[in-house]
């Protein structure tokens, strides 16, 4: 079960005009492409989160370029693009008093939409979410989106 | 084994010692107010004469030198020689106006020199070592005084001088380096660089001694340093109007050792110039015993620190100063609280998540002073978690706090962000106009 983990690549910037574009043209140069995406801000700075579909390669150049960027694991959740679907999901975790850190959602060019998680209690939310039928994907899916 | 220069100089005993400096003191008060116009009218308005001046307590009664005099006689209208008597000038960067000139005789030099070799054997640095001197070589004393110094103390020196750090790091590895001489500011600086060349200060290079000064540092700073470079490090100290470089502690890091042949150390009290017993703090006070060309009476450096008159563990019954916790001039006021970027600095390097590098900004906001601390987000510190880096903006800020006194607003900032320095860094920018 291990394998549904998903590697998220978060990094700290500052809050000021232009970061973004650096980190986006340095992911550009190495070709990565970006998955799901989304930057939380807190006054003067930022923590940017985002899934990609080469990790080791956008964590090296980020790093390279002087970010300090880490890996997180998260949980990357399918969802069917209707109306109750994250409800489901949110009832499933707070069910068993997992708590969920932050989330971001996205949709693909298929009829699912996929939720990001960080949760407080991986392990426990794989195990509750598959036995719910949840479907959880893996890197490979998001390589192939 | 404990290896002195000069034994019985330097373990003395300490009656002794007070009667050579007597007898110093009293060649010195004549010497300057026969050769100094300048020292002869400061003496007379003071109303004291060569003459009053009998016992080393006397010293008291002499008035004080101030930078400020040296800037009054510019270039060199304080000097005791004729300028074809001098071997060497140096000249203080004036950052803070005019520039002050210092002049050498060839004794003033060999002095100075001696006083290094005195201070390099007692932290073991000597024949046998490479010692690689990246303070500035040229107009700052600090290249050209430990040249001398690491010379005479039998060292091999490799004068670098400060900057092309590729270069130095290729020449550390390639000629054995043992002792580097720098900025604590340049030290850090050539970790990083060494690291992201793919090189270990601790397992690649024979590196085992840095002699850093130049700028006040923190005992945490020591810490850190000595953990990351696998080294012994000291502080040294000097200042360009008495020499430059001139003493540092021994192997014991017990305080700086002040050789009471060449120099008299008093401690006064800031406010009303009268002298301090050991173990006070106050303001550092020197007197020149043995220089010609410009010798100093009662010099006020500006330092803040403590002395002690107790004999150090390594034998030397000379007096030791404390690590100088800041200069005056370099002292903050803030809403009526002084501050001491070195505080600030102990505080940081305590917090083992902050990094070694910050800047402290001060400003008035609506007729209220401010002050900013900037620290980089480091590998270790760093969380996804937007809630983890603010409780670490808090913990900093509270353990300011406590320290200060003062409320301290605390920005992480990114990692290389802050300015390095290859030589003294600038650690406050102060936009308060006053």
């Amino acid at each position: 079960m291990e394998d549904k983990i998903i590697k998220q690549i978060s990094l700290f910037s500052e809050n000021r005009s232009g970061k973004l574009a650096s980190i986006a043209s340095n992911l550009k140069n190495a070709d990565v492409n970006i998955r799901a995406f989304t930057i939380a801000e807190a006054g003067d700075f930022g923590i940017v989160r985002m899934v990609v579909d080469k990790t080791d390669v956008a964590h090296s150049v980020l790093h390279d370029a002087g970010f300090t960027v880490s890996e997180t694991n998260v949980l990357g959740i399918e969802m069917d693009d209707v109306p109750g679907s994250l409800s489901v999901i949110a009832e499933v975790l707070g069910e068993h008093n997992i708590n969920i850190d932050y989330a971001y959602a996205f949709v693909t060019k298929s009829e699912v939409a996929l939720l990001i998680v960080r949760v407080d209690d991986i392990k426990s939310a794989l195990k509750v979410l598959s036995n719910s039928n949840i479907n959880l994907i893996d890197m490979s899916d998001i390589e192939a989106i | 084994m404990i290896e002195y220069w000069n034994p019985q100089i330097e373990r003395m005993p300490v009656d002794e010692l007070k009667e050579l400096q007597e007898q110093k003191l009293k060649e010195l008060v004549h010497y300057v107010y026969q050769h100094s116009p300048f020292y002869r009218k400061k003496f007379d308005d003071a109303g004291v004469k060569p003459e009053d001046i009998k016992t080393l307590d006397d010293v008291k009664k002499l008035p004080f030198t101030y930078k400020q005099d040296l800037r009054d006689t510019y270039p060199t209208g304080m000097f005791c020689v004729p300028n074809e008597q001098l071997v060497r000038f140096h000249v203080s960067s004036g950052t803070t106006g005019k520039p002050t000139i210092v002049g050498y005789t060839k004794n003033d030099i060999d002095q100075w020199s001696l006083s290094l070799a005195r201070a390099l054997t007692s932290i073991g640095v000597g024949r046998g070592d490479v010692l690689q001197i990246s303070y500035g070589y040229g107009l700052f004393t600090g290249g050209l005084g430990m040249h001398y110094g690491a010379e005479e103390a039998g060292a091999t020196v490799l004068p670098t001088s400060a900057g092309n750090t590729e270069k130095q790091l290729e020449l550390m590895q390639d000629l054995g380096t043992t002792v580097l001489a720098c900025t604590p500011s340049y030290m850090l600086f050539m970790n990083e660089a060494a690291k992201q060349a793919g090189i270990s200060i601790k397992d690649d290079t024979k590196l085992r001694v840095g002699v850093l000064g130049a700028e006040p540092w923190s005992e945490e700073m020591r810490t850190r340093i000595e953990e990351s470079s696998g080294i012994k490090a000291y502080d040294i100290f000097g200042t360009s109007e008495l020499s430059g470089p001139l003493f540092t502690e021994c192997t014991y890091q017990d305080g700086i050792h002040i050789w009471a042949d060449q120099f008299l150390v008093e401690i006064i009290d800031p406010k009303t110039g009268k002298p301090l017993p050991d173990g006070e703090q106050g303001e550092l006070v020197i007197t020149t015993l043995v220089k010609k060309a410009l010798p100093l009476i009662r010099y006020k450096i500006g330092d803040l620190t403590v002395k002690t008159s107790e004999i150090c563990k390594c034998g030397r019954t000379h007096p030791r100063i404390m690590r100088v916790l800041g200069r005056v001039d370099d002292m903050l006021i803030i809403r009526g609280i002084n501050v001491f970027p070195g505080q600030i600095e102990s505080v940081l390097m305590n917090i083992p998540e902050v990094g070694e590098h910050f800047m402290i900004i001060v400003d008035r906001v609506n007729e209220l002073d401010t002050m900013k601390v900037q620290i980089e987000m480091t590998d270790a510190a760093f969380s996804d978690k937007v809630n983890d880096i603010m409780s670490l903006e808090k913990k900093v800020a509270s353990s300011l706090k406590s320290v200060l006194n003062l409320a301290v607003k605390v920005e992480l900032v990114e990692n290389g962000s802050l300015p390095r320095s290859m030589g003294k860094s600038k650690k406050v920018i102060d936009n308060r106009k006053i």
